[in-house]
């Protein structure tokens, strides 16, 4: 069960390109043991959000507080208990495996960097890799090598941008398995984006439903399609995204 | 800790794991200073046999000139290339929202320039000494602080280098290999600064590379180490660092106002 402590607190959150907004007013918390899902057709705001959470973009105005501390005062110290994978972020593909985990646990001071890479392998069933090159593994392998990167320093939040893009359904199932497991076992926040609505019904707690840069709704993926009369959360995402529902609710 | 050498550490072991993994890598490293070398190496051969005068004698300063930019040359590579590994890999946002400060990401692409620079400086010093008998060590106690201010140097330009292609993206990556040409006519590596037209001399003289082209020639000539010369380049590297420390993060606060770090790094 998710606690009531806030791991994250996103306040206001604005960012702007020149003109055009891509976030207004973003407001949110992420408690301990929580996963959340940020939903969102392509230019919702989804990407940018977790930017922001990441350090990788600063916002116009508002602010991010991880485990109580002001993202861009503590940065470093917040980033060793993050971690983040991504479908459109790769490791090195000219090194082997178990080079890229090495450097990552060492980046992230991993105490016996070694044993916690063997632990992860086998935790994803990857052992056979560990000696492969990056570059040649297939999606789902790829996918599972990213995981544990983003699990070799035991993050206490993890930042996961469509995490089972391009992966088949039995690995997409076990990718989701484990991080319910991770969830349950250790205590692990995930803040999630997807655009796989079986992603977000099987490992999300609480969703937020983004468009135009606002929060359309928020609430149980079960309680958001309900609210506006939709039969389905992908139902409400076919009609926020051809125009059919605004954040009233029907048009 | 402000500055973590552990960090480092492992950023320049993922260097280290690339080079060593492809030794094609290493090729890169001595195929083309090789290629220089031998090119100015045999024109020496043929000024000093066809030349007049004392023509001979100082003519080995075409070879010292150019082991000595290719130093310059090697260590901004290291900057430079290093992060476009990073770009070129996809790998660049895992280090990004890794607990690396920038200090420390700058810090070990200098530690794979200095690394580059020894690989390519022993085999030029050897094939130099071996194919033309020029000694590096003719520069005598001038070779280190010669060395350390052009690898310094290599280093800033790197770090400007860098913040050009984070700002400009993947476009102005060809930056990574000209910007140090766009100096080299300036930087007196194979004639002295009295040749350039008087209205360039002032300019040729803010880069820290200069004066230590200049040392390097008289020291050739055979008069003593020119100390002036060492440390007008260590105050124009001090110079030339803060600049290039000052518009990194500048850009780098740029892109990531901008989302262009984010666009840089998934292009």
């Amino acid at each position: 069960m998710p606690g009531t402590t806030p791991i994250l607190e996103a306040d206001r959150l604005v960012k702007t390109f020149g003109t055009s907004t891509a976030l207004d007013g973003l407001s949110f918390t992420l408690a301990e043991s929580e996963s959340l899902g940020l939903l969102g057709v392509n230019g919702a705001g989804k990407t940018t959000a977790m930017n922001l959470l990441l350090g990788l973009t600063t916002p116009t105005s508002g602010t991010i507080r991880i485990f109580g501390l002001d993202l861009w005062k503590h940065r470093i110290e917040i980033l060793r208990q993050v971690n983040f994978s991504s479908a459109y972020t790769a490791l090195p593909s000219n090194l082997l495996v178990w080079q890229n985990l090495n450097v990552f646990a060492k980046l992230y001071g991993v105490a016996r960097p070694k044993q916690r890479i063997e632990e992860l392998l086998e935790l994803l069933d990857i052992t056979h890799l560990r000696k492969s090159v990056t570059g040649t593994l297939s999606a789902g392998e790829s996918t599972r090598v990213n995981l544990a990167k983003a699990l070799l320093n035991k993050p206490r939040l993890l930042l996961l941008d469509e995490p089972t893009a391009s992966l088949d359904p039995d690995i997409a199932d076990r990718v989701r398995k484990l991080l319910r497991k991770l969830q349950h076992e250790n205590g692990l926040s995930i803040l999630y984006t997807s655009h796989n609505m079986r992603d977000i019904h099987e490992v999300c707690d609480r969703l937020i439903f983004l468009h135009g840069g606002k929060v359309l709704a928020e609430g149980t993926p079960d309680h958001i399609a309900e609210k506006f009369n939709r039969s389905s959360l992908e139902d409400l995402f076919i009609g926020v995204a051809r125009g059919e529902v605004d954040a009233i609710g029907l048009k | 800790m402000p500055f973590s050498i552990n960090t480092v550490h492992a950023l320049v072991l993922r260097y280290l794991y690339l080079y060593t993994r492809h030794p094609v890598r290493l090729v890169e490293l001595v195929f083309w200073p090789l290629v220089d070398l031998l090119v100015w190496g045999f024109l020496t051969t043929y000024l000093q046999r066809h030349g007049a005068g004392d023509f001979p004698s100082s003519i080995s300063f075409l070879i010292g000139g150019m082991i000595l930019w290719d130093v310059l040359f090697r260590s901004q590579q290291g900057v430079a290339i290093s992060f476009l590994e990073d770009v070129w890999t996809r790998n660049l946002l895992n280090v990004f929202v890794a607990p690396v400060r920038t200090a420390e990401y700058v810090g070990a692409t200098c530690v794979v320039g200095l690394l580059r620079v020894g690989v390519t400086l022993v085999i030029l010093t050897l094939v130099a000494a071996l194919a033309y008998q020029f000694h590096l060590t003719s520069l005598g106690l001038g070779l280190l602080p010669f060395l350390g201010n052009l690898i310094l140097f290599g280093w800033f330009l790197g770090m400007i280098s860098t913040a050009l292609i984070m700002r400009y993206g993947q476009a102005a990556e060809s930056l990574a290999w000209a910007i140090p040409f766009f100096i080299q006519p300036l930087a007196a590596v194979f004639y002295p600064v009295s040749v350039l037209p008087s209205w360039l001399q002032p300019i040729a003289l803010t880069l820290p590379c200069t004066p230590i082209f200049e040392g390097m020639r008289t020291v050739l000539s055979g008069h003593p180490v020119p100390w002036a010369n060492v440390q007008s380049a260590l105050v124009l590297n001090l110079v030339w660092g803060t600049l290039a420390a000052l518009f990194f993060a500048a850009n780098l606060r740029y892109v990531r106002k901008s989302g262009l770090l984010v666009k840089v790094a998934t292009q």
